[in-house]
């Protein structure tokens, strides 16, 4: 199978993603620094954990001081879903992707970035995964220091509209998957029915929001696997 | 004052670490099995779908300007257009709805 090894192509892919981030983490800044976090605080906070779900659970534990315990089970349930990614991601690491990169590139594999990687139609290389990891780790960072620094120089009719920018990507990531399979989009369907039930239904809504992604998404991929599974993998991927 | 905060922080960074970094350095055999192939092929469209809906309704001020930015992204999206060029438009539109809703 062919494998994509371009960093500038990289670079492209991660772009949006690097948009989205910047409001997404603007947004972060603002909310530790009023919980009484310094500056710097916040920017290690979006250096070392890059995980917007769980770093918003975690400001409100270190700002009362918690205990170590709530603050580890809380991270574990809510960044669970990233190991069922990392297994998949896994499936679509090219040969140049030495031992190495494999502890650098799952620092930063996000949903948006694991997204893109994984619905490429080729195997993904080093220097591709480098370039789209660069971007949305740059736009992370520095979104949390211009949000933690200068929270409210931005209008807000601006930072409403960058709100959009992460979901309006994710169905440019799966629209056109959708459009040429019929078994995804039933999938995608299915999926955004659980979600729904898990956001307005009582009791399934009271479910912490990491276990709602990994259930929900589960949940619809075992039921396609099992009753609509995909033809031949590389078959696939010749004709997109 | 935050008291702690290193401890805290070295916590929080090695769990979220763990969990990304061991499946992707443990798991370097290709899968076979064709129902983990196309529970691993159907997953990241769900987690997006499951991620978007219905969060995207509350990602700007105003709902209905939410539905529109959506719409946007939807009929762009179909037209297999970009990546960044789904997300400006969707961006400009919500942009363009609240300003008009400021207005009226």
């Amino acid at each position: 199978m062919k494998e994509n090894n371009n960093f500038l192509r990289g670079i492209a892919d991660g772009i949006p993603v690097c948009l989205g981030y910047l409001s997404v983490a603007f947004a972060f800044g603002i909310f530790a620094t009023d919980k009484g976090l310094s500056i710097i605080q916040t920017l290690l906070i979006s250096m070392t954990n890059v995980t917007s779900a769980g770093q918003l659970a975690m400001v409100p534990i270190i700002a009362v001081g918690g205990t170590l315990t709530e603050l580890a089970i809380s991270q574990f349930v809510i960044n669970l879903r990233y190991a069922l990614m990392s297994v998949s991601l896994s499936q679509k690491l090219g040969k140049s992707v030495n031992m190495f990169d494999r502890f650098v590139i799952s620092f930063v594999n996000t949903d948006e970035v694991f997204a893109i990687a994984t619905s490429n139609k080729f195997l993904v290389g080093k220097k591709y995964l480098y370039g789209l990891i660069l971007t949305p780790y740059l736009g992370w960072s520095a979104g949390t220091l211009i949000g933690a620094g200068a929270g409210n120089i931005l209008p807000l009719g601006i930072t409403s509209a960058l709100g959009i920018a992460i979901y309006a990507m994710f169905v440019a990531i799966v629209m056109p998957e959708a459009k040429k399979h019929t078994q995804t989009a039933l999938c995608v369907l299915c999926a955004i029915v659980f979600s729904c039930l898990f956001k307005y239904m009582p009791l399934l809504k009271s479910v912490p929001d990491g276990f709602t992604i990994i259930i929900c998404a589960a949940l619809s991929s075992v039921i396609f696997a099992l009753f609509a599974p995909i033809q031949n993998e590389d078959e696939d991927g010749e004709q997109k | 004052m935050i008291k702690n905060f290193w401890i805290y922080l070295a916590c929080a960074t090695l769990i979220t670490y763990l969990i990304r970094m061991l499946p992707i350095v443990l798991v370097k055999k290709k899968i076979k099995n064709k129902f983990l192939l196309s529970f691993l092929y159907y997953i990241p469209y769900a987690v997006l779908s499951v991620m978007t809906i219905p969060a995207i309704f509350y990602a700007t001020s105003y709902k209905i300007s939410a539905i529109v930015g959506f719409l946007i992204a939807l009929i762009l999206a179909y037209k297999e257009k970009s990546l960044v060029t789904v997300a400006f438009f969707s961006c400009l539109a919500v942009f363009l709805c609240e300003t008009i809703i400021k207005f009226i």
